[in-house]
């Protein structure tokens, strides 16, 4: 045996794997026409909530979904259930986030034809999710006021790798004199000119503007096809 | 903490990677860290070890090389590395921008292999 070491050149993505998954996913999402938003958010922004009015106003609309991630209960599907629409939980154990691989599996059963979109609620987490890639089409950020205006500069990465911000319990800003300005200065200064949202579940305020997004991202994607 | 996952995957890869090239000893693995990759150094290198242990990649070392955050300014028509990954603007004229051009690396480079 020699001892001195040789230097082979290897130049791929640690998370290549994910990444593969993914783009097959995405791929698959496009072919069947089906617009894919995932949610991301430290744990108790109010995703669940959110997506439970959400999925009860889209589905008068279309063919809406959800899968949801979650460490090790069941209480999100039961409570996302009263929405009438799909919905089938992830349970990763001890697994911080969700990965393409989850997501794939979750899917089986499914028939992705009879479907317009696709919401996925990741696991509470500001941190993990951010490397994950998930064949979304769109990465939704939530942070609620409740967690103060400079949650994108603690957590830089995840609103960097979002493509959309939302503000929850807005109707709590008052109480707990959050700054929206300064909020919005945060959330520009990590990720210039993200679009912004600022609504209440609880009292549909900003609803209206949230769900128009959502809609003409789904309208989008199955007039392509 | 999802470092520990991240581990596994290096060494998924670098153990795939040694495999082609016969019977060899992995002693050092090279990675690219970007600080967008979501991913903590430190944390990292403690589960890269724990994780090696009892694999083909047992006493190899992890060398990190960090890159900048490189943004390209639509102004200066430059790439340059912003402030900080909580200001991405342009240092010389302050134009803010989204494009960012470098710091999502999580990227195995190259393997030190022994024959």
């Amino acid at each position: 045996m020699n001892t001195a070491p040789r230097l082979i050149e290897v130049r791929q993505n640690v998370l290549k794997k994910n990444d593969v998954l993914a783009r097959a996913l995405r791929q698959r999402f496009r072919d069947a026409g089906v617009c894919v938003f995932s949610l991301v958010s430290s744990p108790g922004a109010g995703k669940t909530t959110l997506l439970e009015k959400t999925l009860t106003e889209l589905r008068r609309r279309c063919h809406v979904a959800a899968l949801v991630g979650d460490l090790a209960t069941e209480n999100d599907a039961a409570r996302l259930a009263r929405s009438e629409a799909p919905v089938k939980q992830i349970i990763t154990g001890t697994v911080c986030h969700l990965e393409a691989a989850m997501v794939e599996q979750a899917l089986e059963g499914w028939n992705l034809e009879e479907l317009d979109c696709l919401i996925i609620e990741n696991v509470g987490n500001l941190v993990c999710p951010s490397s994950y890639d998930l064949g979304e089409a769109l990465r939704i950020v939530l942070m609620s006021v409740t967690e103060g205006e400079d949650k994108p500069l603690k957590y830089p990465t995840i609103f960097n790798t979002s493509d959309v911000a939302v503000i929850t319990k807005i109707d709590l800003a008052e109480a707990v004199e959050f700054d929206l300005k300064a909020a919005h200065r945060s959330i520009q200064s990590v990720r210039p000119g993200m679009q912004m949202f600022e609504v209440s579940a609880k009292t549909g305020q900003g609803m209206d503007e949230w769900l128009e997004l959502l809609q003409s991202r789904i309208a989008e994607t199955v007039f392509r096809i | 903490m999802h470092e520990l996952s991240i581990a596994l995957s290096i060494i998924e890869g670098a153990s795939s990677e040694a495999s082609r090239h016969g019977d060899v000893k992995v002693s050092a693995v090279h990675l690219k860290l970007g600080p967008l990759s979501g991913v903590v150094k430190d944390a990292l290198l403690f589960s890269f070890e724990l994780a090696c242990e009892e694999t083909a990649l047992e006493g190899s070392r992890l060398v990190i090389e960090e890159v900048p955050v490189l943004v390209f300014c639509p102004n200066c028509k430059m790439e340059r590395t912003p402030p900080s990954i909580q200001q991405m603007c342009c240092p010389v004229c302050g134009e803010w921008t989204p494009q960012v051009v470098q710091g999502h690396e999580l990227e195995l480079v190259a393997l030190e292999i022994c024959e």
